[in-house]
């Protein structure tokens, strides 16, 4: 299949995250994570949990196949058996996120959510980051505020930022002192653009491109995912 | 048994300035809208308010009701920012205490249970420690020896909470598919009062769905219609036009009075 998009990338490379995963509760935040999680149960991780974002666990034909209202999600974070993937208003080289306020948090500049469910998933399981746009206003030196804690920090047992998924590449933090790492560059990409779009000095070595999409997986992205095509709204080519 | 139906206006009556107020629901979801309709009508003030925050909280900081919000986010859930809620908190208006939504969820437990505190890892290496000093940690007294927060109770003066049936002595219903943290809320507070959308002589429904009882709660009020525009399922589903309404007046200081006025009619 010829005319593979960015987003389509991007949705593989969110699929991968979940490799391995098994019996794992997925919660994806946001379009591009969510179809990446469909898309890795559908094919590589069979055994996947997927909510419907409220209260029912959904097999891919969209039968309920548990309950899992908030109260119990909070049950999973603490027992560890999810695989988060948050936005980031902002993210640093550790891997801190802010998506609590920009400025001082006393008397923000710019009231964002609140730390929402952030500071628990980081220190209980396993968390990734959607970047849907790269740039230096996202990724930042230090961020505002600590909402989801980075590995420069006093993080406990569990603690495993795991990637962070952007536009424009692939970064995990499989580095000597934890500082984020380039992994990949989607096709099309330098790794100069990745870091002029980058606030810190990004660990380059050893840096592939990123996977394409299977033909089996852009059938599945095309025809049953996400027909309407919303995800080149979020990721334009 | 005691037949503890009221008014809103009654419900409200009992709530004095410096309270601290736990409002249920969650986000846009299944909030006592015509309960914080008549906080909103009433003189009283100096609140600190305890909310998984929707519409509730940026009407209250609107109102200037709110002297301290106690939160893990604020989020009109379709549309991300609540208004009124940001401009008061980067107008300096409010105090706040933002939490980890676990957190949050542990502290009505603690309150509930009648303990000083439970442990949770959330919010260890976060700053949602350092903007809240009073938030201490406990190191395990077994071998592991593992350092945790030890959230306090988050004990509340008032809980109001809405529910879809309840019959006159206080057992409510939840027939969504979420009970979000109502009974915590309800035993965490002093006062409890439901409102819902109906008052029922026997409930249908399998008894699961009897998420408080009438030790958890002093009032009720029939309230039709008493969470919208947030989301009381399978009564009704959000009304998004309404909320989008409020969005609009509320980033619209001209915009706000106009619609604050029917809002409250």
């Amino acid at each position: 299949m010829s005319d593979i998009t960015r987003a389509e990338v991007c949705v593989a490379a969110c699929a991968d995250l979940f490799l391995g995963a098994g019996e794992t509760l997925a919660s994806p935040m946001g379009l591009i994570p969510s179809l990446g999680a469909k898309l890795a149960r559908l094919t590589t991780e069979p055994d996947l949990l997927l909510s419907d974002g409220e209260a029912f666990l959904l097999t891919p034909e969209s039968t309920v196949e548990g309950w899992l209202p908030y109260r119990k999600v909070f049950d999973v974070v603490a027992h560890g058996r999810r695989h988060v993937v948050m936005g980031a208003n902002q993210v640093d080289r550790f891997g801190n996120q802010n998506i609590s306020a920009i400025g001082d948090h006393a008397r923000p500049t710019r009231q964002l959510l609140g730390s929402r469910g952030a500071p628990g998933n980081t220190v209980n399981h396993r968390t990734s980051y959607w970047v849907p746009r790269h740039s230096t206003r996202v990724l930042v030196e230090a961020v505002d505020v600590v909402s989801g804690v980075g590995y420069d920090r006093a993080a406990g047992p569990f603690h495993d930022v795991h990637r962070v998924v952007t536009n424009l590449a692939v970064l995990d933090f499989d580095t000597p002192d934890h500082s984020m790492r380039v992994v990949s560059v989607h096709p099309g990409v330098s790794v100069d653009e990745v870091q002029k779009q980058t606030s810190f000095p990004l660990v380059v070595q050893d840096v592939t491109e990123t996977r394409l999409p299977t033909d089996e997986e852009l059938e599945l992205i095309r025809t049953r995912l996400d027909p309407g095509g919303k995800r080149d709204r979020e990721v334009p080519s | 048994m005691r037949d503890k139906r009221m008014t809103a206006d009654q419900v409200v009556s009992e709530i004095k300035d410096g309270m601290t107020v736990g409002i249920g629901g969650w986000g846009s979801r299944r909030k006592p809208m015509a309960l914080v309709k008549a906080l909103l009508k009433s003189p009283v003030t100096d609140l600190t308010i305890v909310t998984y925050g929707g519409p509730d909280a940026g009407l209250l900081c609107a109102a200037g009701k709110v002297r301290k919000l106690v939160y893990g986010f604020v989020s009109l859930d379709s549309i991300p920012y609540d208004p009124w809620f940001k401009r008061a908190r980067e107008t300096g208006a409010i105090e706040v205490l933002e939490l980890d939504e676990g957190m949050f969820q542990t502290g009505l437990r603690a309150a509930g249970h009648r303990l000083p505190f439970l442990p949770i890892r959330a919010g260890l290496g976060s700053d949602v420690l350092k903007y809240a000093p009073e938030l201490k940690t406990i190191r395990s007294p077994y071998d592991d020896g593992e350092e945790l927060v030890a959230m306090p109770a988050l004990k509340l003066d008032v809980a109001l909470v809405h529910l879809n049936r309840a019959d006159r002595h206080g057992n409510a219903q939840y027939l969504g598919p979420d009970p979000y943290f109502d009974d915590l809320f309800c035993l965490a507070a002093d006062r409890r009062y439901v409102s819902c959308e109906q008052v029922v002589e026997t409930f249908d429904g399998p008894p699961q769905t009897l998420l408080l009882n009438r030790m958890m709660v002093d009032g009720v009020v029939e309230a039709p219609g008493g969470a919208a525009f947030t989301s009381c399922v399978p009564d009704y589903g959000r009304d998004e036009a309404l909320q989008r309404e409020y969005a609009e007046a509320a980033s619209d200081l001209e915009k706000w009075p106009d619609f604050y006025e029917g809002f409250l009619r």
